[in-house]
Formats: C-alpha cells, sequence, structure tokens
C-alpha cells in the first residue's frame, strides 16, 4: 500500500513538473486561480445589498467614476458589485453542470465500452443524437419547461453537453480493455463492475480530467447564452447582465461600462479554462499512449 | 458544444470493409451503406418526436392553460380546449394523434400569434436560410483558405496567429461578439456614426426593385460577420489538422520528388485529399450553425427562425417552441445524414464515384 502511495505522488511530482513546462497552461492557471479567490472573497468583504435594485445608491447608467469604478447599470446599482456577485454564479453553474456532464458522459462512456452487443449499440445511439442535436435548443427547450432556478440551468446544460465525453471515453475503454492485464483479472474472476471500477476508471481518470476542463469552458459560455436568451437562474451572472445592457438599450447609447466588462468576464475564464484543458491534454496524452 | 480540439470524425464516415471491393460490389456496398444511413436518420427523427411529445407534457399545472397563457378564457372554452388538444383521452392516444399531426405537417395553433405554427415556421424559413446560406459560403471559404495556409506553414508566424484567434473566437460568446459589433458599426463610437442598421432584415421604406436587394443586403452584413466569426474557427482548425495529416503521407512525398512546384503539391495534390473530410465535418457540425443562427437573429432582430424560437422561449408559446423545436432539430439530422452519404459517395477509395 505504501509503495502505491509513493508511487502515486511520483506520478503527481512528475505531472506538476510536466505541467509547468506548458506556459499558457500556467497562465490559465493563473487566471483561474484569481477568479476563484475573487468569487470566494466577494461574500467577505462586499455588501450584498448594493444588488437590491431599491437600494441601490448610485446614478442611473452613470458612466465609471471613482465611487463606482466600473459605472452603475440601469437601476444604478455598481457594475463591479454585480460583476464580483456574478462570478459566483457564472462559475458554480459552470463547474456543476460540467461535473454533472462528466458523470454522464464517462458513466456512458465505460459502460458502452465495457458491455458488448445491444447495450453499447443502443447506448452509443442516443449518444449520437444528442451529439447531433444542436443542444444550446435542447437546453433552451428543457429550462423554459422546468422553469427557472440554478438547479434548472445546470440540469439543462449537464444533460445536453455529455456526448462528446461519453464518446471520448468509450475509445479510451475499448483501449484499455484490450490489455493482457484486464484480461488476467477477467480470468482470474473479476467481474464486470471490478474490471470497470478497478481497472478502467483509473486508466480514464486523467483523459476525463482534461475533457471536464473543456467542458467546464463551453458550459460557461452555454450559461452566458441562455441567460442571454432569457433562461436564467434568478441571480445576475455575467450572462444575465448581458441580457440587461441589450435591454436597457446600453448597446445602443453607447454605455460601452455596461457590456464590455461582464463579456470580457467570460471570454478571460473561458479562455483560461480552454488553456488549462489543452495544457492537461499535452501533459497527460502522451503518457496515456506511452502505457499502452 | 465541442472545443476546438477535439473535432474528430465523431459520427465515423470510415468505409467498412466490405465496401472495398470492385466496381459493382461497392456500389451495392454504397446503396447498403444509404439505407443504413437512411434508416439511422429515421430513427433520429422519431427520436425527436418521442422526446418533443413527452418533454412538453413535462410542463408544470394545466397545459390548456400554459399554451393559451395571457388569453382570458372562460372555464367553459378551457374544457373545449382541453378537448381539442386531446387532454382527455388516454396518454398513447395523445401520442398517436401528435405523430399523425406531425406528418401532416400540422404543428399546432400558437396562441400568441393565432395562427398554425407550420404557418408562421414557413414564413421565417426564409431569412433563415438566406443568413445560414450567406454566412457558411463565407465560413467556409475563409477558414478552407486560412486552415490550407496554417497547415502549409504551420509552426509559422501566420499559424500560431490563426491558432491564437480561434482559440480566442472559441472562447468569445456569439452573442457578446454580436453586441460588440451593433456598439461599433451600429450605434457608432463617439463621433463616428454608425454605418450599419442596428435591427431587422428591411426598414419600413424599403426601396422596391433592385435596390431592395442592395437594402437586404446592408442589413445582412452584420448578423452576417458574427456568424461568420463564430464558426469559421471551427473550419479552420479542422482544414489545418486533416491537411497536416495528408502533407506526412508518401503521394506528397512523391508528388515532390518529381519535381512539382510547392504550390502546385498544395494545390493538385494535398489540398483535395485534405477538402473532402473537412467538407464532411463542416456538415456533420451544422448544429453549431443552427445554435449561432439562433443566438444571431435574437441579438439583430432577424426575423428568422431563431427569433421566431427565442420569442417562444421568451413568451413563453410553447406551441411554437416545440414546432421550432421540431423543425430545427430534424433539419439538422437531414443535414447530418446527406453529409455522411455524399462522403461516401465522393470518396474515391469507396470507388464508387
Amino acid at each position: 500500500m505504501s509503495e502505491a502511495t509513493a508511487r502515486r505522488r511520483g506520478a503527481l511530482a512528475r505531472f506538476w513538473r510536466d505541467y509547468r513546462a506548458q506556459r499558457a497552461g500556467l497562465y490559465g492557471a493563473a487566471i483561474l486561480a484569481a477568479a476563484v479567490l475573487a468569487a470566494l472573497v466577494t461574500p467577505l468583504v462586499t455588501d450584498p445589498a448594493g444588488l437590491d435594485v431599491t437600494r441601490a445608491t448610485g446614478e442611473k447608467m452613470a458612466p465609471p467614476s471613482p465611487e463606482f469604478p466600473l459605472g452603475t447599470d440601469e437601476s444604478g446599482r455598481s457594475i463591479l458589485l454585480t460583476i464580483l456577485w456574478g462570478s459566483r454564479v457564472s462559475l458554480l453553474i459552470g463547474f456543476l453542470s460540467a461535473l454533472l456532464s462528466m458523470v454522464i458522459g464517462t458513466v456512458v462512456g465505460i459502460t458502452a465500452g465495457h458491455f458488448r452487443g445491444w447495450p453499447s449499440a443502443v447506448l452509443m445511439r442516443i449518444t449520437d443524437w444528442f451529439l447531433v442535436l444542436p443542444s444550446l435548443v435542447l437546453a433552451l427547450v428543457l429550462a423554459a419547461i422546468l422553469g427557472g432556478g440554478t438547479s434548472t440551468i445546470v440540469l439543462a446544460i449537464g444533460v445536453t453537453s455529455w456526448a462528446s465525453t461519453a464518446r471520448l471515453i468509450r475509445a479510451q475503454t475499448l483501449a484499455v480493455e484490450a490489455r493482457p492485464y484486464v484480461e488476467r483479472s477477467r480470468v482470474l474472476g473479476g467481474g464486470h463492475w471490478h474490471v470497470m471500477t478497478r481497472h478502467v476508471l483509473p486508466n480514464v481518470a486523467p483523459l476525463v480530467l482534461a475533457n471536464t476542463t473543456l467542458t467546464v469552458a463551453s458550459a460557461i459560455v452555454t450559461e452566458s447564452t441562455l441567460a442571454f436568451l432569457g433562461a436564467d437562474s434568478g441571480q445576475a451572472s455575467w450572462g444575465s447582465m448581458l441580457r440587461g445592457s441589450y435591454d436597457w438599450g446600453a448597446v445602443t447609447s453607447g454605455a460601452w461600462w455596461y457590456v464590455l466588462p461582464p463579456g470580457l468576464c467570460i471570454v478571460a475564464v473561458v479562455l483560461a479554462f480552454t488553456l488549462c484543458g489543452r495544457a492537461l491534454e499535452a501533459v497527460l496524452n502522451p503518457r496515456l499512449r506511452g502505457v499502452s | 458544444m465541442a472545443a476546438p480540439t477535439e473535432i474528430e470524425p465523431a459520427a465515423g464516415p470510415a468505409a467498412g470493409p466490405g465496401e472495398r471491393g470492385g466496381p459493382p460490389g461497392a456500389r451495392r456496398g454504397l446503396l447498403r451503406y444509404a439505407l443504413a444511413k437512411l434508416g439511422g436518420a429515421l430513427l433520429s427523427v422519431g427520436m425527436v418526436v418521442v422526446a418533443t411529445f413527452f418533454l412538453f407534457r413535462l410542463i408544470p399545472g394545466d397545459p390548456a392553460v400554459a399554451y393559451t397563457r395571457d388569453v382570458p378564457l372562460t372555464p367553459d372554452q378551457l374544457d373545449l380546449l382541453r378537448r381539442q388538444m386531446g387532454l382527455d383521452r388516454p396518454l398513447p392516444e395523445q401520442f398517436l394523434d401528435f405523430v399523425l399531426r406531425a406528418l401532416r405537417g400540422d404543428l399546432g395553433t400558437s396562441y400568441e400569434y393565432r395562427r398554425p405554427v407550420a404557418e408562421l415556421i414557413g414564413e421565417r424559413l426564409g431569412p433563415t436560410l438566406l443568413l445560414v446560406g450567406t454566412g457558411l459560403v463565407v465560413a467556409v471559404t475563409l477558414g478552407l483558405w486560412q486552415g490550407t495556409r496554417a497547415a502549409w506553414n504551420h509552426g509559422g508566424r501566420l499559424d500560431r496567429f490563426s491558432t491564437g484567434i480561434s482559440l480566442t473566437l472559441w472562447s468569445v460568446p456569439t452573442f457578446w461578439l454580436g453586441l460588440l459589433l451593433l456598439m461599433v458599426f451600429a450605434a457608432g463610437v463617439g463621433p463616428v456614426p454608425g454605418i450599419f442598421p442596428t435591427r431587422g432584415m428591411e426598414d419600413v421604406d424599403a426601396p422596391d426593385g433592385p435596390l431592395y436587394l442592395l437594402h437586404v443586403a446592408h442589413h445582412l452584413v452584420l448578423p452576417c460577420v458574427t456568424l461568420v466569426a463564430v464558426v469559421y474557427a471551427q473550419y479552420l482548425v479542422v482544414m489545418r489538422s486533416s491537411l497536416l495529416d495528408e502533407i506526412g503521407q508518401d503521394y506528397v512525398t512523391t508528388a515532390r520528388a518529381k519535381g512539382l512546384r510547392d504550390a502546385e503539391v498544395r494545390r493538385r495534390h494535398a489540398v483535395p485529399n485534405a477538402l473532402l473530410p473537412t467538407v464532411t465535418l463542416v456538415f456533420l457540425h451544422i448544429g453549431l450553425v443552427v445554435q449561432g443562427a439562433v443566438t444571431t437573429e435574437t441579438v439583430y432582430s432577424w426575423p428568422g427562425l431563431g427569433l421566431l424560437f427565442y420569442e417562444a422561449i421568451k413568451g413563453p408559446d410553447f406551441a411554437v417552441m416545440q414546432g421550432t423545436f421540431m423543425v430545427l432539430c430534424v433539419a439538422v439530422i437531414v443535414m447530418n445524414t446527406l453529409a455522411d452519404v455524399l462522403y461516401h459517395v465522393l470518396d474515391p477509395r469507396v470507388g464508387s464515384a
């Protein structure tokens, strides 16, 4: 057991050394750390009362000033404050829906790769169906039917975005199951559950990690798009701020301070996740190939 | 949405082992392949219909009330409506009725517009086809051209620049890009006036005759640019990686060894072979274009299917939502199947073309 722990620690150290060599990945990780820190610290240092329309103190649609560094919105709320609180919603929904998507994708992928014959055929049929359909359209319909709320949005994004993960994991599962040690385990009496959880899952886990990072990126984009198209969670997020800026004519009246900051935040965070995901892939993929 | 890094032949247009024989066998193989694909597409369409039926039965509350929303109705009228919608009959019967109606092209009635949904969709189809068609042509041309240049000088400045651009564009939400373009080019920045209209496909005082085309084209510019920016990066990445695959092939080395000029190797040998999988993937990912169209049409109030869908979501007008959803999904499935079969017809390695 201790030998395994030492080996794992060694692998982790090797991973970190390889990851550090990826410059873009480091930048991405730094941006992410800053964003998550800001989202966590916000409730400790700011007062959410400023988000209340009736208690907003600023002038309406005022340009940036010392008091409001990023200006105010249509009801006189500070844009900076809304962005900070909105980051909590955007990041939370992004993480949770990517998690849901990853769980569905991994379970379907491993099951479809492990069991041959008709269960696999049926699962892949469903996966292809989800892969082909315009997922945003499906997510919008789901959100509209189930009604607002954070959990609805998470469900809508998660249920519509797992298909590419499932395909990836299935291919990897097929490769892992072809290895001799899996056959040995099966001959020694290892059941389906044992093979799937003890041999396949640990082998596909690195791939799942890299893929999830990319999924979070697209989930944040989807969340903002859903919010812009009217399916929001009821709380201020970066997407719903942009919805507000569009509804209140900030775009046509030149109120750039209402349009630029939320969008730039989305782009920065999404780009950071994408850079991290690509760096993870670059680090983990050659090793995956090296093992087989 | 798939990351640009993981574009691969997802629905695998790979030739099976049985389809590599001589011409007659290959033709039979193609027919079998096309029939199998057609069967798959029909199954997918069936799944869309089933999913739609059950999804829209999940709406909380009384469907009759939900579908008519703000229209004030007496209890008697609601009762009549429930009977018309078939809500008093058993579920299997309702389902059969739903399928038969959909087959006849009857997608129900919108109480928001007080008109049949199919009629509304027919009206909005033209503008969407115009926007998506123009956008696709521009995006494919631009993407393939840039992708070719990036792959041919891979590792160079242009390549790194294109990869950076496509990564960034992928991180930018479509609607935000639309808002930015709207702010800069339609509303104007400071003293610079806007040069494009902010919304719609035509103004009330639209001119007649050939000038009308110019008028619409003027309105089309910004939505089209937005749509292109979102999808072209994908095509660039696909073309780049598919050409990079070809560059390593033996026949390219042979072509060079024959003494062909670099541009000729590229134009006559590598690009035609790289084009095939790329064009197929473009059509396999048509769902992304549909998504782009929904957001773009919303931002610019372009009177197409996407805007109709958005308005239905906002309503919510469930009858229109249901109809548009089915039409969009079926359109995507049809395009995918066409791409699959076309790939098989065009691929010289299958030997039937």
